[in-house]
């Protein structure tokens, strides 16, 4: 199965790490994506830039409006995710309590679904088929 | 010894959240504990028996007293302690003792947050772990349970509900594999230069069985049990890290990569199995074909040509690309499979290369294949030889003759809904 965890940071992780050499942050992460990438678990990662170089599009009014985002009100921001195939959610749990992240950060960790998460197409057709014929009985009642 | 998942817990199902936190980085860290003491002890057996003994108090401590921060830290500590006891008892007192000794005191104050390993040692000593493991002294199935368990972490239970054998099976083959290897005096090294072409063929020959028995379960009642064939995915992605430079690791990875795409259209609701040519490819998973791709254009980068396995993926590539069966390049596939047939030639070889001739050149030109296969006695016993003649002659409408080939396949056919779709055609259905 695969897991996205999903980091995310209020503003007291952003404050914290801003006291920490970017260097140390960038050996701790670089660790991190070593040892899962020689565990043969990591499938993808990125990192994400400043929150200010981003957008929003708000969906809420009939025209998709593009905004400089709700980010004043926001408390926690997400600012990178990996990707991890793993055989259980206490593997992805146990990966996701290795990283190195500091107060204020939290992984929000969610299963990434597959093509065995949607029925067969064939089973679709028939189940359509199945609601059709139940339609046209009602209509002749 | 006991198996410490056994002496924990009757069912997985009932293990605590605690168990299954340490269940999860055992499966994480294990291969690199059970390296590390056989580095300090110099005795493979012995490292795996004290990780295990170490695991168990963790089954028994952790439930009260927590998850220590760093596991694998705690697990290396209490292991190393149980060696020097273990040599004490002994009354053995040697430089390896008391370097551990020294070693452990130094531990206490070192970093909570350090890995218990060498960082320039550690990817050396989880290859020899492999070779050890995959070791030519071991039966095939003794290679099997080493590497899911040493390698992959996983539990003699778990190792035994996948193959379907009882667990005391499983933990008498690692007994009887440990003291084999004692017997054979088998260094914990990796395979000097010369031999490790041959070496390293075993190990990856290992992956590929632990792959296929769940891709395509040789026996029983499901068609596939693809946890297993994942877990032969990450080994060999664990492998392709350890030793970038040999083509066939990133060859056997994209091959496995690539069959397992297909892995989701394999089955139709029912649990039956869908035919290549069946499949609906949009459920093919699309992330796994570009990463098969991926780790054969590595294996080709390193410009040392394609073995095996190698050519094997190219082969599954071919699939993977094509936007349905018609469509797919049936002459290259015929072709690859004549160079897979000179680098290593086998009659399965041959029984494949026959399927893609039908399809690039007509059924007829296929039979003749097939009946040179039948003529030469080989695969008398495998179920696909009469399945495969049925098909053919079913197309050159020898409806009477191809019954009776698929009645003679379902009879050789060790899983039950591969015979079941197999009587069905020997039925006229």
């Amino acid at each position: 199965m695969k897991y996205m965890l999903i980091m995310r940071a209020t503003d007291e992780a952003v404050e914290a790490s801003q006291e920490v050499p970017f260097e140390q942050i960038i050996e701790a992460m670089g660790k991190y994506n070593e040892s899962m990438m020689k565990a043969g678990v990591l499938l993808a990662g990125e990192g994400l830039s400043d929150a200010s170089e981003g957008f929003v599009v708000d969906f809420s009014t009939d025209e998709a409006l593009v905004t400089d985002g709700p980010y004043g009100e926001t408390k926690e921001l997400f600012n990178g995710f990996w990707i991890l195939e793993v055989a259980s959610r206490d593997e992805a749990a146990e990966w996701a309590k290795r990283a190195p992240l500091g107060r204020g950060s939290f992984l929000e960790v969610r299963r990434v679904t597959g093509p065995e998460d949607f029925p067969a197409d064939n089973e679709w057709i028939e189940k359509e088929a199945g609601w059709r014929e139940e339609q046209a009985q009602r209509g002749q009642d | 010894m006991a198996d410490p998942w056994d002496v924990a817990t009757a069912r997985p199902d009932d293990r605590s959240a605690v168990e299954r936190a340490v269940a999860a980085a055992w499966r994480i860290d294990s291969a690199r504990i059970i390296a590390t003491l056989a580095r300090t002890t110099g005795d493979f057996g012995l490292a795996e028996d004290l990780a295990q003994d170490a695991l168990l108090d963790a089954l028994r401590q952790w439930p009260g007293d927590g998850v220590p921060r760093n596991p694998a830290a705690w697990l290396t500590a209490v292991a190393k302690r149980k060696a020097i006891d273990g040599w004490r008892r002994q009354q053995r007192r040697d430089d390896r003792m008391a370097e551990i000794a020294v070693e452990l005191e130094r531990a206490g104050e070192g970093a909570a947050d350090a890995p218990p390993w060498d960082p320039e040692a550690i990817d050396d000593d989880v290859l020899r772990l492999v070779f050890i493991a995959c070791h030519p002294v071991l039966s095939r199935e003794a290679r099997i349970a080493m590497t899911l368990r040493v390698v992959g972490g996983l539990s003699s239970e778990q190792i035994a509900h996948a193959f379907l054998v009882p667990t005391a099976t499983v933990q008498q083959r690692i007994v009887r594999a440990k003291k084999t290897l004692k017997a054979a005096n088998v260094p914990f090294e990796v395979p000097p230069y010369v031999e490790l072409t041959d070496r390293l063929g075993s190990v990856l020959g290992v992956l590929y069985l632990i792959f296929n028995e769940g891709h395509a379960a040789s026996s029983g009642s499901d068609w596939m049990r693809p946890e297993l064939g994942l877990e032969a995915i990450r080994l060999s992605r664990v492998l392709a890290a350890l030793l970038p430079r040999e083509p066939e690791v990133h060859g056997l990875l994209a091959l496995m990569e690539l069959t397992a795409a297909r892995f989701p259209a394999r089955v139709d609701a029912q649990g039956d199995p869908v035919l290549l040519a069946d499949q609906d490819r949009r459920r093919w998973d699309r992330g796994r074909i570009q990463r098969g791709q991926h780790a054969l254009t590595r294996a080709d980068a390193i410009g040392r040509g394609r073995g095996p396995y190698g050519i094997q993926a190219a082969i599954a590539q071919c699939h993977a690309i094509a936007a349905d069966f018609e469509d797919t390049d049936w002459d290259r596939i015929v072709m690859l499979y004549e160079t897979l047939g000179r680098v290593a030639p086998s009659p399965i070889v041959q029984l494949n290369r026959a399927a893609a001739v039908t399809m690039a050149s007509g059924p007829a030109a296929a039979l003749e294949l097939i009946d040179e296969i039948a003529a030469s006695g080989a695969l008398s016993s495998y179920h696909l030889l009469p399945a495969t003649r049925g098909e053919l002659l079913l197309r050159l409408g020898r409806t009477q003759e191809a019954r009776v080939e698929f009645a003679a396949a379902a009879a050789l056919s060790t899983n039950d809904r591969e015979r079941a779709l197999l009587e069905a055609k020997a039925a006229g259905d």
